[in-house]
Parts: structure tokens; C-alpha cells; sequence
């Protein structure tokens, strides 16, 4: 039976893991290898590295840093932050990557995602969309939460994937880091438009929350990354609860 | 030495980095003669069926084919497994090796495509490759389209339906998911072709 997948996520600023609320407040939270090593022994079906700040000037360092996280990895590892054309996504798959997110660049050009599809095929194009509620729904933001798009984040999950993304990965802004719960109407809207696996991320606090997302949200995948940086949750034990309430997930791994 | 076929798909770079954890003698090649050299061949793949056409392009289609008559264990991973199928509904005019009969096809509309992430594995006794796999392990999967049931299939997953996950007849090796990102299931798998 195919497995709802519970991903690690590690926001890298500067080499480092970071952490924080709602896009701000960042906390160190150790080295991206040795995070990813962690979290892929406790089980962690999947792993992804967003390179939050992603500036030109650090590039070199996310590289590096992708290498190093790839090299004994043995678990499906995505790479965001900062990919703006094909020749930045060919570099991150030459590191080690097997998937790359893009979220600003697919909005400003959306042909972008169709040119990495071609290149590398639809399963190694993770569409990522930062949204957040409005009056009329929800809005997609880019360039890290700053920039509003006025675009309809539903509407744009639909584009992305008939464009030939291969996944899309959801991010509640209002949720972002708070632990209070994904957002299961926005990941459920968005679930129900398209045909690609959808990944809940933003507000896990608890396994009743991944429970809730995977039942009421529809989500394929759902994406944590403060509650098991702080030792809060761990995944072995959240898979085990999640098994107990027959929530199908790769356990025992 | 190991040879993994690059024809200019997929994702190389991972398959190559498992078996040099394992502690396999690998190489990626498009070279023919290597391919002649090697002991055992892996064929990776993601991605469209058309980007098999490369294979005839090369005249890498017939070293394959001719390594595989001779008996040198070949292992096709994900795309490299539908390849020796007859073909598949997904480019219907690249041909597959067909050295298992029968034709790659999407998966039923009741299921999202693709069929992505970890599913359990049905293992049929006896397989090579699967030895020591328990029953019920959970692998990595990435694919839109399936191979069919077979006699010559040692394990199936469910997705809609049930399609061959691994197929096995003696040289020949072949698994739908991606031993190279199933954790230690998939690189107790590549060790067994390592040991074939």
C-alpha cells in the first residue's frame, strides 16, 4: 500500500540549519549533513534542504552543502531556494539532488517548470507556493513570504502541474512555524485540484496534526521542520502513532 | 567492474553513489566497449520512455542487448526495467528490449499519477536479488506507468492495481522503484546484484 510520507525539512541560511516563526526569529539548529543523516535513521521518508536566503553570492556554499548532505543519503532529497533557470537547477542535480523546489522563479516564468521537466522529468520538479489567506481565499506569495502575487494559490497549483510539475508543496504562511496545526482547507482545496501529489507544510505541532492533514486535508506528504529540529516530536514516534491510528506510513522502516 | 549506462537520462549520479558506499568497482559509461569489459551492467532511468530512443542513437541498444544474451548480470532500475519490456503506452514507437513480453501502461484513473513514494513490496520466494528481504518492505517509488504481472515476477506492489514491482529470470533484473532511495532495503537489494 503506498505510504502518506512524512518529510524533514531544513532551512539552510549561511551553510547552517535555522529555524524560526512565520519567516522570522531565526534559531541555529546544527549542520545540514549530520541534520539529514538524523532525521533519514529515524525515519524520514524524504528530505528537504531550502536554501532560505539564496543569495548569488552564497551559491558555492549551497552546493557544497548539497554535496555533503548527498553523499551518504540513501533517501529521496530535494533542493530549494534561489533556482532561477535550468543551468541553476543542473547544478543542484549534479550535487546530489534528486528533486529541485521552485517557487519565485515558477511565478515569474512558469515555462521554467516545463524546461526542467523536459531536462530532468516531471518527478524531479517540486513546485513550492507559499500561501496565505485572504479575503477572497488564498494568495501566493514568492521571494521568501515578502512579496504578494494577487495571484489565487489554487488556480496556480493547477497551472504549475499542467505545466508539468511533479509535486506540489504547500506552505501555510499563517501556520509557518506556529505548531498549531496545518491548514487543512488550503491543503484540501488544493489536493482536490490537482492530480499530483500535494505536501502539506506549515503548522505541525503534534501527530494529531499529521493525522488530521492525511484524513481532512487529503495530503499526500506532509512537511515538518522546527518540531523535529527541538526534539519536540521525532519521527520514529510520531510514524508509530500514526500507525496505531491506521494512518498508512512506512513503519517499521 | 560494474558499468551504469549513461545515455544522457536520469539520475546517474545516485545510482553511482550507492554502489560506491557498498563498496562496488563502478563506472558511468557510454561507451560501448566498456560496456563489452564490464561484469555486470546496471541500466538506470527516469523520466519519458522516449529518451530510450538514445540507446539505438549510440548503438549502446545493441552492446546491451548482447551483454544480456551472454549472461552478464543486468540490473534496469525504474525506466531501465520497462526497457525490457516489449515497449510501453507512453512513446509507442521506441521498442523495448522484449526480453519480458508484454506492454508498459498507465495506471487505472481511480489513482492519482504519478505513483509517488514508499510502497510495500509482495515478495515471491526464491528471487536473487530479494533475497533476504522480508515480506512487506517498503520502497522508494517514482513512475506514471507499470509493467504487467508475469511469471518472471519476484515481487508486486498495489497501486490501483497489482503491477511488478521486481522481475527476475535468470541474468535478467529488473525493479519499477529506485533501490538507490530506499534506504537500507534498497541497498541490501543493490548489494545482492553486487553478489549475483
Amino acid at each position: 500500500m503506498l505510504t502518506k510520507r512524512i518529510i524533514a525539512c531544513l532551512d539552510v541560511d549561511g551553510g547552517r540549519v535555522v529555524k524560526g516563526v512565520r519567516f522570522k526569529n531565526l534559531r541555529d539548529a546544527g549542520d545540514p549533513a549530520e541534520c539529514a543523516m538524523a532525521h533519514a535513521r529515524s525515519g524520514a521518508d524524504e528530505i528537504v534542504l531550502l536554501d532560505i536566503t539564496a543569495t548569488s553570492g552564497n551559491r558555492r556554499t549551497l552546493l557544497d552543502v548539497v554535496r555533503a548532505t548527498a553523499r551518504s543519503l540513501f533517501v529521496p532529497f530535494t533542493v530549494g531556494g534561489g533556482i532561477r533557470q535550468l543551468e541553476d537547477a543542473a547544478a543542484v542535480f549534479d550535487a546530489g539532488a534528486d528533486k529541485i523546489a521552485i517557487n519565485s522563479a515558477a511565478v515569474r516564468g512558469p515555462a521554467l517548470i516545463g524546461k526542467i521537466a523536459t531536462r530532468f522529468g516531471s518527478q524531479a520538479v517540486v513546485v513550492a507556493i507559499d500561501a496565505r489567506k485572504s479575503k477572497e481565499g488564498f494568495e501566493v506569495f514568492t521571494a521568501g513570504g515578502r512579496v504578494a502575487t494577487g495571484r489565487d494559490a489554487i488556480q496556480w497549483a493547477r497551472e504549475a502541474a499542467a505545466c508539468g510539475a511533479g509535486e506540489i508543496l504547500l506552505t501555510s504562511m499563517d501556520r509557518d512555524g506556529t505548531q498549531s496545526g496545518f491548514d487543512c482547507g488550503l491543503v484540501r482545496a488544493v489536493a482536490e485540484a490537482v492530480s499530483i501529489p500535494v505536501i502539506a507544510s506549515g503548522g505541525a505541532g503534534s501527530a494529531l496534526d499529521f493525522i488530521q492533514v492525511f484524513r481532512e486535508g487529503c495530503a499526500d506528504a506532509a512537511l515538518a521542520a522546527s518540531i523535529f529540529h527541538f526534539g519536540i516530536e521525532n519521527i520514529a514516534q510520531l510514524k508509530r502513532e500514526l500507525h496505531q491510528a491506521s494512518v498508512p506510513v512506512r513503519w517499521p522502516c | 567492474m560494474i558499468a551504469v549506462v549513461d545515455y544522457g537520462a536520469g539520475n546517474l549520479n545516485s545510482v553511482k553513489k550507492a554502489f560506491d558506499y557498498l563498496g562496488a568497482d563502478v563506472v558511468v559509461t557510454d561507451q560501448c566497449q566498456i560496456l563489452t569489459a564490464a561484469d555486470k551492467i546496471v541500466l538506470p532511468g527516469v523520466g519519458h520512455f522516449s529518451s530510450l530512443r538514445a540507446l539505438h542513437r549510440s548503438g549502446l541498444r545493441e552492446a546491451l542487448l548482447r551483454a544480456a544474451s551472454a549472461g552478464k548480470p543486468f540490473l534496469g532500475i525504474c525506466l531501465g526495467m520497462q526497457w525490457l519490456f516489449d515497449g510501453s503506452e507512453e512513446c509507442i514507437e521506441a521498442a523495448g528490449a522484449g526480453i519480458f513480453s508484454g506492454k508498459c501502461r498507465q495506471f487505472p484513473s481511480s489513482v492519482k499519477t504519478p505513483h509517488v513514494g514508499w510502497n510495500s513490496l509482495t515478495v515471491q520466494n526464491g528471487s536473487r536479488l530479494l533475497r533476504g528481504i522480508a515480506q512487506d518492505s517498503f520502497v522508494y517509488y517514482t513512475h506514471s506507468f507499470h509493467a504487467p504481472l508475469l511469471a518472471a515476477t519476484s515481487a508486486a506492489s498495489e497501486y490501483g492495481l497489482q503491477f511488478t514491482a521486481a522481475v527476475e529470470q535468470s541474468n535478467i533484473f529488473g525493479v519499477q522503484f529506485h533501490p538507490e532511495k530506499s534506504g537500507d532495503v534498497g541497498l541490501a537489494i543493490l548489494k545482492n546484484f553486487c553478489e549475483v
